[in-house]
């Protein structure tokens, strides 16, 4: 049970070896993706926040970009900057430097535009790429893995066999000394209780509570029901009628694993084994969350088809939906419709999934990365842009 | 197995390919089953009522409640969000107790 992995300096092990150009602010995605455009091996994260927000939101954004900077599938980083931004450059780049990293920037005021910004990006970037191409990957213990959890374009089929046999891998990674991070709160909603008495402690169970109240307060502040919004009009569609069967069919991904602990949206898991991350279900700021917190491979359930991937996590995308196997092929990367068809028992389907999933781990190709659909990317953020 | 029924205790199954009108199928529930006509169509991967349900009773499936049934609903009929509604995230429900307690 291992993967073919990068050991970097602060011993974490990633299962890509990119070097990420970083926009610290929506005003400076144009250069990011620019400079990454023309650097085999560059990758770039964007997003559309980073000013004029709330103080809270603002740390989250700089803490969110210092976790991706960190996230052991970068083996060095590039910043791009605006100048004028709320996020401060200089905390999120020393705290990406502290875990042994190459750290650079570029500040499109400083540089003295667009044009002369990018090309100074370029040469950076390369010269970041040819330092990276020469760590070499080595075997890590599936202990190393960061499995981050994700549902999305569900239906029923998802709950019944996506979800499980996610489960199950989630529990092996578990049993293996790993780490395996559920996010989606709204999607806890009317599940919570069972995801409570798998808590560790009393503690985390009241902390896995209060924060789907949380999550379900600020929805209920609206005034209306939030259906159509969540379940989507998709799920819907996909057979599925509330809330409340959504989330019991998502927090399957859990398996049966007790949760450890509770963090905040992008916060680095202080412990191994199964956690709560809080989240949104929408796939661009769970996808970044899950990278921020460290994940380093994602195991992406789903029903109807989600083509969705991400810049430098690869995102292993699981259905058990017939006609979505068949249809979305590009997209799909491991079929689970054979429990329904009565080929495979879940245990069976599970354990094959696992297996899978350290072979994307060690370098092979997800559908997503394959197509280049990887630009589920964004920051999640609770108050109002003024 | 035409549709699973995951508990027991559930009073809707999810069909495993589309149903027509007047079909008796076989219900699963882990080492069982149970035989349903169809009263309607339905589509795969949508739920079917397996006892009838009545108005205002909680619809089970996973053996929890995923909601309540608006409108009562014949065994063999289609349960979706016709004739059931969510019990959570009803802000709407939220903003009508304000607005009769002012």
């Amino acid at each position: 049970m291992e993967f073919k992995g990068y050991r970097r300096k602060d011993g974490r092990a990633g299962t890509r070896n990119y070097v990420g150009v970083l926009s610290t602010v929506v005003c400076a995605n144009e250069v990011a993706e620019r400079v990454a455009r023309d650097v085999h091996g560059a990758t770039a994260f964007m997003h559309h926040q980073g000013c004029c927000q709330m103080p809270m939101d603002v740390a989250r954004v700089s803490q969110t970009l210092i976790g991706l900077g960190q996230n052991p599938n970068l083996a060095s980083v590039l910043l791009v900057s605006l100048g004028c931004e709320s996020v401060v450059l200089d905390e999120v780049a020393q705290a990406i430097a502290a875990v042994g990293k190459r750290v650079e920037r570029v500040v499109i005021q400083e540089e003295g535009g667009a044009a002369r910004s990018v090309a100074k990006g370029q040469l950076l970037a390369q010269d970041m790429v040819k330092e990276a191409s020469d760590f070499s990957a080595e075997m890590c213990p599936a202990s190393d893995l960061v499995l981050g959890l994700k549902c999305g374009s569900s239906d029923t089929t998802q709950g019944l066999f996506a979800t499980p046999a996610v489960g199950i891998v989630t529990d092996l990674v578990v049993a293996a000394g790993g780490t395996s991070i559920l996010g989606e709160v709204t999607e806890f909603i009317g599940a919570e209780h069972l995801l409570a008495r798998h808590a560790r402690s009393p503690e985390v169970a009241r902390q896995i509570l209060a924060l789907v109240e949380r999550m379900e307060t600020r929805a209920k502040a609206m005034g209306c029901d939030m259906r159509g919004g969540q379940p989507t009009g998709g799920n819907i569609k996909g057979g599925l009628s509330t809330i409340e069967e959504k989330s019991l069919g998502a927090i399957a991904k859990a398996g049966v694993s007790p949760i450890e602990a509770v963090y905040e949206y992008g916060e680095r898991p202080r412990v191994k084994g199964l956690v709560v991350m809080d989240s949104p279900g929408r796939e661009p700021e769970i996808l970044t969350g899950l990278a921020a917190a460290g994940a380093n491979l994602i195991a992406f359930a789903t029903g109807r088809g989600a083509p969705q991937g991400f810049p430098f996590v690869p995102v292993v995308k699981i259905t058990g939906n017939p006609v979505t196997w068949n249809k979305l092929r590009d997209h799909m990367d491991f079929y689970v419709g054979t429990i329904m068809e009565g080929t495979e028992t879940l245990p069976a389907a599970g354990r094959r999934l696992f297996a899978e999933c350290l072979g994307f781990a060690s370098g092979r190709l997800t559908k997503a990365e394959i197509s280049g659909y990887t630009n589920s990317m964004d920051i999640y953020v609770t108050g109002p842009v003024i | 197995m035409d549709a699973i029924m995951l508990r027991e205790n559930d009073n809707v199954a999810t069909a495993l390919r589309d149903l027509a009108v007047g079909e008796e199928i076989v219900v699963g529930i882990q080492e069982q089953a149970l035989r349903v006509r169809i009263g309607q169509p339905i589509p795969f991967g949508h739920k079917i009522a397996t006892v009838d349900i009545g108005q205002g009773d909680n619809v089970l499936k996973y053996g929890e409640v995923i909601g309540r049934a608006t409108q009562a609903i014949q065994k063999g009929f289609l349960a979706h969000v016709h004739n059931i509604e969510s019990l959570r995230g009803r802000g709407d429900l939220a903003a009508q107790e304000a607005s009769h307690g002012v």
